[in-house]
């Protein structure tokens, strides 16, 4: 199973923010969207980072001016950037591993989409059922093989 | 208008393709209480089930039993099955959308993917989709030859299919013919000569898209040996660190592979020999245009960003002498006529199974989408069910909020009426039940499970008789 299996059923919509947007504006985003992260653009088109919702509250724990602050303040700039033909139980595992939650994904150069922890975590569960369902169907049955 | 979903006027549902992911969306359809729901389902074939009856290996019948589930749907009275009508040949999009409040496109993935190498389309070199159509008996796929007079053959790939196809190449008559492999095919395998089968994997053992249980199964042929070379069974660093944190199965699926390196040779008639980290990179052709030889390229494997291990070439090559080459490197969707498509994955582009607009990314109304065709061509037949079901709460969900189509004939007898007017005579499941019994019956006379039709003609002429 590939990165672009999780692709295929998602809009691919991707939503981004200026870097130089105030958090403010990056939180309604959040919210209005029902997302966890942001993809950060710099002024050329650029990916520049990524703003998810724990970066916000490792600032704000600390910072209650935090809202009219630049994202390229507080996003985190090191993003591990991910492929579609990228393996799905690797891309878990260093998910689990570095502990973040949202992987861009680049295809020849391109930002085509985003997935997140939930998404990886749900075609694996799918994964599984069927394949339980498959293997009782096949103890279940009758006759040889 | 009168609410839809009631008595008075059911929530009309098309569904085209009738295999696993089309018959699991219409199971989970009729679980749901709230609605009234009516089932159309159309396939192309006049045969239900897809790839279970054309796909799944004739030696793997157990797995085949997943089709009482289906027929149980079947007998839903609210089900009709309308096989032997085509999308894009007897109906449009637009016509459906007259006479259904939501479609659902499950049409699978039909065709295969290129290697993209010099020398793919040689004679001998073959996709794999088509000889696994054509040994089970799909009427497309029947007229299909192959080279089976060559001794050597490659098989590109190392997923379940790729194992699919090197089994069957190397199976005896006797193993073959306790299965329903179409009966051409029977004849034209045991008279095959083929001796020495590759299996090539780009990558190492712990990536290898095979599962534990069909790699295990190529160790136990009744007459042939198995075997993987010592060095290509061996774990480099990246795949021994990465298995720290595998699954038990890819454990046990590399432990198979490095038992099989131990093995010798105890005088079977024919060899399979599972190869990793390579890669074809040219095939080359004698003067009739028939391929000879492979050259391939040795692999090393690399850590993406995200972690997966891919192979990059080394400069080490080899050339392989083989008559015959088998590409199973995935299968790949075929664009359905008025519906939306994503060219380079070969799927219908969707959220959740709301099949969307490529370029706007906005939902078309009414229209859905679910298995090979929605996600693209991976998982086990299983897989389809989860998969559906998603979709299917969208479907509903938008029938609850009045998000469908506005048929102008939405009853079943309209539809009966067009296809008349069109002259399609659909075969039903009532049909398609009295086919599988011929089928049995002429199975039973010798000793197979079954003995499939072949030919759309024999289907239709054994229905009216
Ligand atoms: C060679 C092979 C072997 C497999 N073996 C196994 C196995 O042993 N165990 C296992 O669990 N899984 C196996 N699988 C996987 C399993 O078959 C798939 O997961 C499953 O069949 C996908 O279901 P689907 O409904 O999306 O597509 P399909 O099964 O392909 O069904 C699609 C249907 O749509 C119809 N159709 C297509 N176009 C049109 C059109 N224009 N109009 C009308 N109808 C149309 C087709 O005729 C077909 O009946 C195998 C797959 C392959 C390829
Ligand atoms: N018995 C069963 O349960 C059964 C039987 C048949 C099929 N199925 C299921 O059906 C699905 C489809 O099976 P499949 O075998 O068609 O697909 P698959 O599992 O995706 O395997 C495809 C194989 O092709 C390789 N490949 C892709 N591109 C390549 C290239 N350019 N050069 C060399 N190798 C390349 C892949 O390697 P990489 O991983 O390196 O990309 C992989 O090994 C699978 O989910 C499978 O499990 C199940």
């Amino acid at each position: 199973m590939k990165v672009r299996n999780i692709l295929a059923t998602k809009k691919g919509h991707l939503i981004t923010i200026d870097a130089e947007q105030p958090v403010r504006k990056a939180i309604a985003m959040l919210v209005d969207n029902r997302i966890g992260a942001l993809l950060v653009m710099d002024s050329t088109g650029k990916l520049a980072g990524i703003l998810s919702e724990r970066d916000i509250m490792r600032t704000a724990a600390t910072d209650e001016a935090l809202f009219d602050r630049p994202v390229t303040d507080i996003m985190t700039r090191e993003v591990v950037v991910g492929m579609p033909q990228d393996d799905v139980i690797a891309v878990a595992h260093t998910m689990l591993e570095k502990r973040f939650r949202h992987l861009p994904i680049m295809d020849e150069g391109q930002l085509i989409g985003i997935i997140s922890i939930g998404d990886v975590l749900k075609i694996q569960r799918d994964a599984y059922r069927g394949e339980v369902d498959t293997l009782e169907t096949r103890i279940i049955a009758k006759g040889e093989e | 208008m009168s609410p839809i979903g009631t008595a008075t006027q059911p929530l009309r549902v098309a569904i085209v393709g009738a295999g696993p992911a089309g018959f699991y969306a219409a199971e989970r359809l009729f679980k749901e209480t709230e609605l009234v729901i009516e089932v159309d389902m159309f396939d192309r074939l006049p045969t239900p089930y897809g790839l279970v009856r054309n796909g799944v290996a004739p030696d793997h019948q157990k797995i085949k039993s997943v089709t009482a589930v289906f027929d149980r749907v079947a007998g839903n009275p609210r089900f009709r099955f309308l096989g032997n009508i085509e999308l894009g040949r007897d109906v449009t999009v637009d016509d459906l959308k007259e006479y259904y409040h939501e479609i659902l496109f499950s049409t699978g993935a039909q065709t295969d993917r290129p290697l993209g190498i010099p020398g793919d389309d040689l004679a001998g070199s073959y996709p794999a989709t088509e000889f696994v159509a054509w040994y089970n008996g799909h009427p497309d796929y029947r007229e299909c030859e192959f080279d089976l007079s060559q001794e050597r053959v490659a098989v590109v790939g190392v997923g379940n299919v790729a194992v699919d196809v090197a089994r069957i190449l190397c199976r005896t008559r006797e193993e073959l013919m306790k299965t329903d492999i179409a009966d051409y095919a029977l004849e034209a395998l045991s008279n095959s000569q083929v001796k020495e089968v590759y299996i090539l994997g780009r990558r190492g053992p712990a990536q290898a898209a095979f599962t534990a249980p069909e790699v295990k199964e190529l160790g136990e042929l009744a007459d042939c040996d198995t075997f993987v070379l010592p060095e290509e069974a061996e774990l480099d660093s990246l795949s021994l660190a990465a298995m720290a944190n595998a699954d038990r199965a890819d454990v046990r699926k590399v432990e198979i592979i490095q038992e099989l390196s131990h093995r010798q040779p105890s005088g079977k008639s024919k060899r399979l020999i599972l190869r990793f980290l390579v890669s074809p990179t040219e095939l080359i052709g004698d003067e009739h245009g028939h391929v000879r030889q492979m050259k391939l390229v040795h692999n090393e494997l690399y850590a993406t960003e995200a972690g997966s291990l891919r192979p990059r070439a080394t400069d080490r090559t080899e050339t392989l002498d083989v008559g015959m080459v088998f590409r199973s490197i995935g299968y790949r969707g075929v664009p359905l006529p008025g519906v939306p498509f994503h060219e380079s994955w070969g799927v219908i582009p969707n959220n959740g199974g709301r099949v969307i607009d490529i370029t706007t990314k906005e939902p078309l109304l009414g229209e859905y989408t679910a298995g090979w065709i929605k996600r693209g061509p991976t998982g086990v037949i299983g897989t389809n069910k989860p998969d559906a079901a998603e979709t299917v709460e969208n479907m509903l969900e938008d029938a609850r909020a009045g998000r469908t189509l506005e048929p102008s004939h939405p009853t079943a007898e309209a539809v009966t009426s067009m296809l008349d007017e069109r002259q399609c005579r659909p075969v039903s499941f009532d049909d398609w039940k009295r086919l599988d019994e011929f089928e049995l019956n002429r199975g039973k006379a010798e000793g197979r499970p079954r003995v499939k039709f072949t030919r759309i003609e024999d289907m239709l002429a054994a229905l009216r008789s």
